[in-house]
């Protein structure tokens, strides 16, 4: 149901808003969207990650694949991959216990505290998106107070690549 | 050679072979209007509205098979054009469209008449292009040109801001020979593994049916189809937007498909055991109740678009590639197959089919002492010897002229078949009739669509246009009304228009031939005096039964089995009555 679709697009002006509208015009979901350039400049990569029925899933690779500024395409939930998401979370750390808490459950789960002040520590942590949800279920007897998700990068294991050819 | 912008731009249009240019000017275009002053190759045509400078184009496009292309300026301008964009869109057709656009250091702005046209347009083009650069500007245009003429055909749009036409500031032009897109390389040739699956499939098949789309007509196929069609011998039906591939009176030809296609037609597509798509997009009008389309049929799909292909019905075998090509490459296969169809069986299937075809769907009534909308239509191709350009504008005249014309040529047949455009016929006839000023081009339509584009009337008479407008006058919004009769219980709801104009004085102040006809004597004479009249306009009113209703039809969801019928064909009127 779930699916990670990565695709290299002509780094132009624009090119964002003709996936973002062939989402909305066709009424398929988006789950995250992620977009930057590539070490070819000319070059962005987007991951896209959605939900739909095989046959929907088709159509979308399909329709993305006939965008004129789409160059190539790669559906990496079909193979093996990685993903990974990053989030900045900044969490209620007044009280000592809070403070030693909230410490442990961010080396738990590999985070960093990139920001401290006498109330609040700000953790990075970066993983598949359900270890940053886990980690937002992790301090529900916190306050949290601000949470900000990449959306998921993806990437193929072993030699397979998304590049021109 | 040094040139500025606007130079560039007419230059390239020349080099591209661009014969007619569909436009009207304004601010933002000012320069390239300029550089089009003086210059006798890339001819203008003024339209009245913009909106017809795209249908002028598409029509053009679609008798030429050459791109049509479209000037006009910024804002209103380019949002006037957006119908006629989105009208080529649902349909492929091939166009490049220039719309001006403020000048760059102004764009954002909230700048007089400035919209964001590449973002307006940019659900309903193929591509569309924002120019930034003088230096771009050559090969955009060509890229336009490359897009909209490659693969599965479409508008494409390209928004040139005023500064980039400058007069002041010339850069060397040389026009690109060709170009090459890393991310745009379309596919033309099927996959013969395909292919020869598709052939074997075909060949096993004892109730086969053809189904024939436009794509036949854009990908130039008729002549591989029909030399496919003989040597099958199997049915063949066409969609609205294919007809004319395949001769009308050719005896396989079970007439179109689809929600006003013929009983035999829809029936055979229903009882099919393999279902060959040609070019066709199994588009909602065509397919009826998707969990009913023909259930019994493995399917083959040939199409140049992949995502046209399992879009809205699944199929077995999928050939992504140019359809004239692909069946180029299957009669090969069929003449050097040893297994060749199974006769007993299509026998069988034929004495089926015309069993079918032995109720006589179109039929209606011939005795009337009003005058029949298909009558007029039938007289119509008796007295052009069915060899007119036809074009029509959207509703129930528009099901007539495809239903009883009668087309024996591709690109002759010429509506608005994806969007339903109203207002689409006269300036699309304005474009066949400056492509063919010899042949014969009629526009079918109705006293609504007609008034949705009346002003074109003007640009008819400036280039000499004498093109004969068919208006089938039952002073309702006829196909609204139809469903308001069927399904909304003889509401008829804004569907009737009380203050028509006077359309014989209308043409007359617009300097062209208006006649009225009311009376069923007057039916032949009228219409044959008017197609005498060669090189005049000539606008037919014609008064028609106001409760004629276009038969059959498949009601929205219903299966094609299920059809309403004419009452004066041999079937029961009412498909539940049918079932039961």
């Amino acid at each position: 149901m779930r699916h990670i679709i990565s695709i290299l697009i002509e780094n132009e002006a624009g090119a964002l808003s003709r996936v973002a509208g062939l989402f909305s015009a066709r009424g398929y979901n988006i789950e995250s969207l992620t977009v930057a350039p590539t070490e070819d400049a000319s070059l962005s990569r987007m991951t896209i990650v959605t939900t739909g029925t095989d046959r929907i899933i088709e159509q979308i690779t399909k329709q993305l694949n006939k965008l004129v500024d789409v160059v190539k395409l790669m559906e990496l939930s079909e193979g093996p991959h990685i993903e990974r998401e990053m989030m900045l979370i900044k969490v209620k750390a007044a009280t000592m216990d809070q403070r030693d808490d909230v410490k442990r459950l961010s080396d738990i789960f590999r985070g960093h505290i990139i920001d401290v002040t006498a109330s609040t520590y700000t953790i990075e942590l970066t993983g598949a998106g359900s270890k940053l949800d886990s980690f937002i279920e992790a301090l529900s007897e916190h306050k949290i107070l601000e949470t900000v998700r990449s959306g998921v990068s993806g990437i193929a294991r072993g030699e397979k690549c998304l590049q021109l050819n | 050679m040094e040139l500025s912008g606007a130079e560039i731009l007419v230059h390239c249009l020349k080099d591209e072979g661009v014969e007619y240019l569909f436009g009207y000017p304004g601010g933002a275009v000012l320069h390239i209007y300029d550089a089009l002053y003086n210059q006798e190759e890339v001819k203008h045509i003024l339209v009245r509205h913009e909106q017809a400078a795209t249908h002028a184009a598409d029509g053009y496009a679609r008798a030429t098979g050459n791109p049509g292309v479209v000037l006009v300026t910024s804002g209103p301008g380019a949002t006037n054009a957006v119908t006629g964009i989105a009208t080529a869109y649902m349909d492929s057709i091939p166009m490049v469209v220039i719309t001006g656009q403020v000048a760059t250091a102004n764009i954002g702005s909230d700048a007089f008449q400035e919209v964001d046209s590449v973002g307006i347009t940019r659900p309903c083009v193929k591509h569309n292009f924002l120019v930034k650069d003088i230096n771009d500007l050559a090969e955009t245009i060509k890229k336009a040109f490359y897009v909209a003429t490659t693969g599965r055909p479409g508008p494409v749009v390209v928004d040139v801001p005023k500064d980039i036409t400058d007069p002041n500031i010339k850069i060397p032009y040389v026009y690109p020979q060709s170009v090459q897109m890393r991310s745009y390389q379309p596919v033309t040739k099927g996959h013969p593994g395909q292919i020869k699956r598709a052939v074997e499939l075909m060949l096993s098949a004892k109730k086969p049916m053809i189904y024939t789309g436009g794509g036949v007509v854009l990908g130039n196929a008729a002549e591989p189809l029909r030399k496919f069609v003989s040597t099958l011998g199997y049915p063949v039906t066409s969609t609205l937007m294919g007809l004319g591939s395949i001769p009308w009176d050719d005896q396989q030809f079970l007439g179109m498909l689809g929600m006003h296609g013929t009983y035999e037609a829809n029936m055979a597509m229903h009882d099919c055991d393999v279902l060959i798509a040609i070019g066709a997009r199994f588009d909602d009008r065509v397919t009826g109740k998707i969990a009913e389309f023909c259930p019994h049929a493995k399917i083959v799909h040939i199409d140049i678009d992949p995502s046209s292909i399992s879009k809205t019905i699944s199929v077995d075998v999928p050939i992504v590639g140019n359809v004239a090509d692909v069946l180029n490459d299957m009669n090969q296969l069929l003449s050097a197959s040893k297994t060749k169809p199974d006769q007993t069986a299509l026998t069988d299937w034929w004495n089926i089919i015309n069993g079918w075809r032995a109720k006589k769907c179109m039929s209606y009534d011939r005795n009337s002492d009003q005058i029949k909308p298909q009558a007029v239509v039938e007289m119509v191709h008796e007295i052009t010897n069915g060899d007119a350009y036809v074009t029509s504008d959207v509703g129930q005249h528009q099901m007539w002229a495809a239903q009883y014309y009668g087309f024996s040529k591709p690109n002759r047949w010429i509506n608005s078949g994806g969007l339903g455009t109203m207002g689409f016929g006269l300036p699309a006839a304005m474009g066949v009739q400056l492509a063919f000023p010899e042949e014969t081009v009629i526009c079918i339509t109705g006293e609504g669509s007609i008034q949705m584009c009346i002003q074109e009337l003007s640009t008819c008479l400036q280039y000499g246009l004498p093109v004969k407008i068919v208006a089938l006058n039952n002073r309702y919004l006829g196909m609204v009304r139809q469903w308001q009769e069927f399904f909304y219980q003889n509401r008829y709801s804004h569907s009737y228009m009380e203050s028509l104009p006077d359309f014989v004085k209308l043409a007359e102040s617009y300097g062209h031939v208006g006649i009225r006809i009311e009376r069923v004597e007057d039916l032949r004479p009228k219409l044959e005096e008017a197609f005498a009249m060669k090189d005049r306009l000539v606008f037919l009113d014609i008064v028609t039964d106001q409760t004629e209703n276009v038969y059959p039809m498949i009601a929205q969801g219903k299966a094609h089995n299920e059809m309403h019928m004419s009452p004066y064909c041999d079937l029961p009127q009412d498909p539940e009555r049918e079932l039961s």
